[in-house]
């Protein structure tokens, strides 16, 4: 069954596969990751001002962006992009955008709305007695978040944000779709150049599932350390 | 933006012959439908099975279902569906891995069982969630009243636990739905496939994917208000 996989294959395509693939995936993915944190606290915020019009604003972009595929996602910003950059500069033709600035903004606008749901739900779990008496001692909206509520809901939210990066670091394998070389579409370029498919995906799920059991475990080390007793 | 809409689009017909760019998504969305309910039934069945692994008295059964969980959840399903795709008949014995291979509507069938097992695995964590959710009380009194440990799950836990997580099986079933997609990776031609060839054929592409999208938020909407009639049909009578 495995008596035909020739491992050389793999050896002499590492340094591709992990200087030109990893490398991307990784930076696509923080770079993402923390734009989509930024973007869904502000998100989750809107939703919880209580002002009518931005609450459902927020929770309208959160629900539609959780009811379509990140595959479809990923080929509307793939072709809106350019017109929308062109609208904003004022040029008369779309503008051009790289295949990974395109797949940045995809990817940091799609998970924006799963982060919002987790930053919403950390803020809803500070008890409301937190913020009325912040508020009773003449602190600010911004000041109660920035000092009071949201420094104790990033500290429950952390191993949720952590894991949900995880997740976003397989979605970037998405970016196949669009030809980028990603970890994966290094993978799938060797092996489509000297036909060997089964050791390329076998060696790219290893590597996936070493990277991301790994990452699961510390996120579960770290959640029962800093999980705040009550 | 000078963008040519044209909403007229959806009523030309499309150059594959048969039909109208409108009949070319409905067929596309009949493929999504069902290939989500084909792997439904199947991460139904085993993520119960696995679920129910992971909670009962033996260790043996414990490790295997948690193994399941972290195989599964570890790999991009991306990967997965071309493992499925690309490497599985390669690695069976050379006649049957062939007669796959030649199989008609291989992505569909690849893409059902591929989405069922990578959906089982999510199933079983919410299945389990649900059981460990229970009293104990509860199967100590099944085994109290003479019970075997079959039927207390079959009786008395399965029941309470499957009511408890309708609301994430819920959300697991979407994710199943959207997760079809990455299926066009492999050439099954779905609903994204079919407005991804629309816009390749008529350049009309914003018409193409907003009517996917409107069709996706539909299906969204229909299933979100199905599990709710069947949350309160199912709802244990004067319970909370």
């Amino acid at each position: 069954m495995f008596g035909n996989l020739d491992l050389s294959v793999v050896t002499a395509s590492l340094p591709y596969l992990f200087a030109e693939g990893m490398v991307f995936t990784l930076t696509l993915t923080a770079l993402a990751a923390s734009g989509g944190i930024v973007l869904g606290t502000g998100l989750a915020l809107l939703r919880l001002s209580g002002v009518p019009g931005l609450t459902h604003a927020a929770k309208l972009y959160v629900e539609l962006m959780r009811s379509l595929p990140l595959v479809l996602v990923i080929f509307w910003f793939y072709f809106l992009v350019p017109y929308l950059g062109a609208w904003a500069t004022g040029s008369p033709t779309p503008l051009p955008v790289g295949a990974f600035a395109s797949a940045l903004i995809t990817f940091t606008l799609f998970e924006a709305a799963y982060f919002a749901e987790i930053v919403r739900a950390g803020i809803q779990s500070i008890p409301k007695g937190q913020s009325a008496a912040a508020q009773a001692l003449g602190m600010s909206y911004a000041q109660t978040m920035r000092l009071v509520v949201l420094p104790q809901a990033f500290r429950n939210m952390v191993p949720l944000l952590l894991t949900q990066t995880i997740v976003l670091f397989q979605d970037t394998s998405l970016v196949y779709v669009l030809s980028l070389t990603d970890f994966l579409g290094a993978a799938s370029k060797v092996a489509q150049r000297d036909g060997r498919l089964v050791e390329m995906y076998l060696f790219a799920a290893l590597v996936y599932f070493a990277v991301c059991f790994t990452a699961s475990l510390l996120v579960r080390r770290l959640q029962a350390r800093t999980a705040i007793v009550r | 933006m000078n963008y040519h809409w044209n909403w007229g689009i959806f009523l030309e017909p499309s150059p594959e012959g048969a039909g109208t760019y409108a009949d070319m998504l409905l067929s596309g969305l009949a493929w999504t439908l069902a290939t989500a309910l084909c792997s439904w039934v199947i991460a139904f069945c085993l993520g119960s099975l696995v679920g129910v692994m992971r909670t009962v008295p033996s260790r043996a059964a414990n490790a295997v279902g948690a193994a399941y969980v972290e195989l599964f959840r570890n790999v991009p399903l991306l990967v997965q569906m071309f493992l499925w795709y690309f490497v599985l008949p390669e690695l069976l014995p050379a006649g049957l891995g062939a007669a796959v291979k030649q199989m008609p509507d291989a992505p569909f069938y690849t893409a059902v069982l591929c989405l069922g097992f990578f959906t089982a695995a999510r199933v079983a964590e919410q299945v389990r969630a649900g059981i460990r959710s229970l009293p104990r009380g509860q199967a100590q009194a099944g085994t109290a009243l003479g019970l075997t440990l079959a039927q207390t799950y079959r009786h008395v836990l399965l029941p309470n636990a499957y009511r408890i997580i309708l609301p994430p099986l819920t959300s697991e079933f979407l994710n199943n739905l959207k997760n079809t997609s990455v299926a066009l990776t492999i050439g099954l031609l779905e609903l994204t496939a079919r407005a991804r060839a629309m816009q390749e054929f008529s350049f009309q592409v914003f018409e193409a994917f907003t009517a996917a999208t409107i069709l996706y938020v539909a299906v969204n909407l229909v299933v979100i208000a199905a599990a709710t009639l069947l949350e309160r049909r199912a709802a244990v009578p004067g319970g909370r």
